[in-house]
């Protein structure tokens, strides 16, 4: 199937008529993924966005659900967003982090209702990456910009139109919906040579990693990854792989929610125990942790590396903290002597 | 002075400072992993002191990494970084016969959401340098830019390009720049209540609460920052508007007359927020009310540290 890319506005707003569309926004020099209000909002001229849409399914901030005491006791209103969604124009990483998620909200000891349930409810429309950015690197994280992997549909820009390829059952059936044309030949010639050109420079060798990792947690290699490192969260909350959160309550008085936010190992908040112990006191600790996790324990529990090579802690870095340098060290690589 | 000569002062100095055992440590930059991006590096040994660089990328303020530190250190300082460091003595952070100040006079540092703005949005592959203007390159365009339009907003109006303390000055001083006249703050107490109220929303709903500002800031130090304390909560840890606008107030206040104005916050803010609006709002007022611009002089006591007898106070009782 095909889609005119001047149809596409209008398309959005069918769309929207059904579903809550988020797509990406321009926001000066960077885009967002944003609900929109109208089709022509939406702009697919970007690399990639500042922030991965994996907010959409698991918000920075959520109300898990809120309470009001009486005197005649507490009510208790639980707050699980079932709306239908579409996230149009995702990358096929971020899609491909989606996955990675599904294993932490969705396994043999928990299942996340507030995460399923926005998960169920949501179709990802993906976008294939024509222009991969020089601090992508996902082909060595085990996706690539024309991956299908976790999408429903699958767009490809053909100059002034978009092939169409449903990818699973759900998608199928809502591109059955829009009443789009059929493809051509030249169509599909047209976007399998878009593919072709497209390439992916930067890569990443993490055979062996793992190992590595395995016998490293007291390698004094952890003493100057982290000396520059602010300790701030612009890499972990930019990450589409990172999922860990705190829970609060925010009240006044007798009313009150308990609210899911974003956390980051890289605070010096996290893990912080109630009796002011801290099993990672420093810089040293934190960061060995990100990586730990991203390339060690997430293997360890779920057999998946927590990166897709997005690049966006590289480039959303205020000091330039490169994890490919990291872990080029790591491996002996000796990247960041250059 | 030739960025590539200034880069070899600042070598041979970390080089011979490490060789002659006078310093354990030199906090400089090095090449970044980026085009038009530098990194702090810390170096120790004598042969790693040919990783040191400097040019209009070394952005980060690096008396940042200088508060408590163990031994002698070397630090590469621009006006910025020596004004921070001068506070950083006067609040006993720094010990300054343990420090050397490798002093570089700077013209301006370059602003990446301007880079981003002139290539709207594309990705910079390569950068050629025209001695004043740098060609931005990348996949199918090229698009020359004067380099004075891409410098941060702070360092069109810092007076203080050549450090205000240094053991030595790796290159020729730049010229005097004339006073700043605070035109941006003006035009924002132009505004109404509601209008002011209205601007910092629109900048501060971006705000996705990473504390980049905070931690890039030479002047956060707290062992425990408002932020952070859960007893009592001070503010909301979700980034709502008027929490995350709490928040920078909050900084602000707490870095009054300690504000350098050097726009390290402003820099680190990934989603390109102005902070900067609120800080130099600070600045003008500590200006105005005490005639004191922090960092400027070892001499000069911090404006908040010292009491007069006589000090105006119009904001308590009529004068
Ligand atoms: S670790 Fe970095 S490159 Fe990997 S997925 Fe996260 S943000 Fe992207
Ligand atoms: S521990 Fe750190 S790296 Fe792992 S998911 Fe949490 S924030 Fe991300
Ligand atoms: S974004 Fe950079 S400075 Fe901030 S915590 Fe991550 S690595 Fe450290
Ligand atoms: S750096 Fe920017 S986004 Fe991060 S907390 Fe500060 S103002 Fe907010």
């Amino acid at each position: 199937m095909i889609i005119a890319k001047n149809d596409l506005p209008g398309l959005l707003d069918k769309l929207m008529s059904e579903y809550e569309v988020y797509a990406p926004v321009k926001e000066g020099a960077y885009s967002l993924y944003k609900k929109i209000k109208s089709g022509s909002e939406a702009c697919f001229g970007y690399v990639n966005s500042k922030i991965p849409p994996k907010g959409v399914l698991f918000p920075q901030s959520e109300k898990l659900f809120c309470y009001n005491m009486t005197g005649e006791g507490a009510k208790l209103e639980e707050c699980i967003d079932s709306g239908k969604k579409v996230v149009f124009g995702i990358r096929p990483c971020d899609a491909k982090s989606l996955l990675l998620l599904d294993n932490v909200f969705n396994n043999d000891k928990f299942r996340d209702p507030y995460y399923l349930t926005r998960r169920e409810n949501t179709l990802l429309v993906g976008m294939a990456c024509l222009e991969p950015a020089g601090t992508c690197f996902c082909t060595s994280m085990g996706t690539g910009p024309f991956d299908k992997a976790g999408l429903d549909i699958m767009l490809t820009d053909i100059g002034d139109a978009y092939l169409v390829e449903p990818v699973s059952e759900k998608g199928g059936a809502l591109a059955a919906g829009l009443g789009l044309s059929a493809a051509g030949e030249e169509q599909k010639a047209a976007a399998a040579k878009a593919r072709d050109s497209a390439e992916v420079a930067c890569r990443v060798n993490i055979e062996g990693l793992k190992a590595r990792l395995d016998a490293n947690f007291y390698d004094p290699i952890w003493e100057r990854f982290h000396e520059k490192c602010l300790g701030c969260a612009a890499c972990t909350y930019s990450c589409p792989t990172c999922h860990c959160f705190d829970i609060v309550d925010e009240a006044v008085d007798c009313n009150g929610c308990r609210v899911r936010n974003w956390d980051s190992c890289m605070f010096p908040l996290f893990t912080l125990h109630g009796s002011g112990h801290n099993p990672r006191p420093g810089g040293k600790e934190r960061m060995r942790q990100r990586v730990m996790h991203k390339f060690k324990y997430f293997v360890d529990n779920f057999n998946a590396t927590a990166c897709v090579g997005c690049g966006r802690c590289i480039k959303n870095c205020p000091v330039n903290l490169d994890i490919r340098e990291i872990l080029a060290d790591i491996q002996g690589e000796g990247r960041s002597d250059k | 002075m030739r960025m590539s000569k200034l880069a070899q002062a600042i070598r041979d100095a970390a080089k011979k400072l490490l060789e002659e055992k006078k310093v354990d440590l030199v906090v400089g930059f090095a090449k970044g992993s980026l085009p038009l991006r530098s990194t702090p590096c810390f170096i120790r040994k004598p042969e790693e002191a040919a990783a040191l660089t400097w040019d209009y990328t070394c952005e980060n303020n690096l008396a940042n990494y200088l508060r408590k530190r163990e031994g002698k250190v070397a630090v590469v300082a621009k006006g910025c970084d020596a004004r921070s460091i001068v506070t950083l003595i006067q609040e006993n952070q720094i010990n300054r016969d343990n420090l050397y100040v490798i002093g570089v006079p700077c013209s301006g540092m370059i602003d990446r959401f301007k880079v981003e703005e002139a290539v709207d949005g594309r990705e910079v592959l390569e950068v050629e340098d025209k001695g004043d203007a740098l060609v931005l390159k990348g996949k199918g365009f090229a698009r020359e830019v004067k380099l004075s339009d891409l410098c941060h907003d702070t360092c069109k109006v810092c007076r203080h390009g050549n450090p205000v303390i240094y053991d030595m000055l790796a290159g020729e001083p730049v010229p005097a720049k004339p006073e700043d006249t605070f035109a941006d703050v003006a035009a924002f107490e132009a505004l109404s209540p509601a209008e002011r109220r209205a601007a910092l929303a629109a900048e501060f709903s971006r705000c996705i609460r990473c504390y980049a500002c905070r931690n890039a800031c030479p002047m956060c130090y707290c062992t425990e920052c408002f932020v952070d304390c859960s007893t009592p909560v001070w503010i909301k840890k979700t980034p709502d508007v008027d929490d995350n606008i709490m928040f920078q107030a909050g900084r602000v206040f707490h870095s009054a007359g300690r504000c350098a104005d050097c726009g390290a916050c402003d820099r680190a803010c990934p989603m390109g927020i102005n902070l900067r609006g609120m800080t130099r709002k600070m600045v003008k007022e500590v200006k105005e009310l005490f005639g004191h611009e922090a960092g400027v002089s070892l001499d000069e006591k911090p404006a908040l540290s010292e009491f007069k007898a006589d000090d105006p106070q119009p904001f308590l009782v009529k004068e």
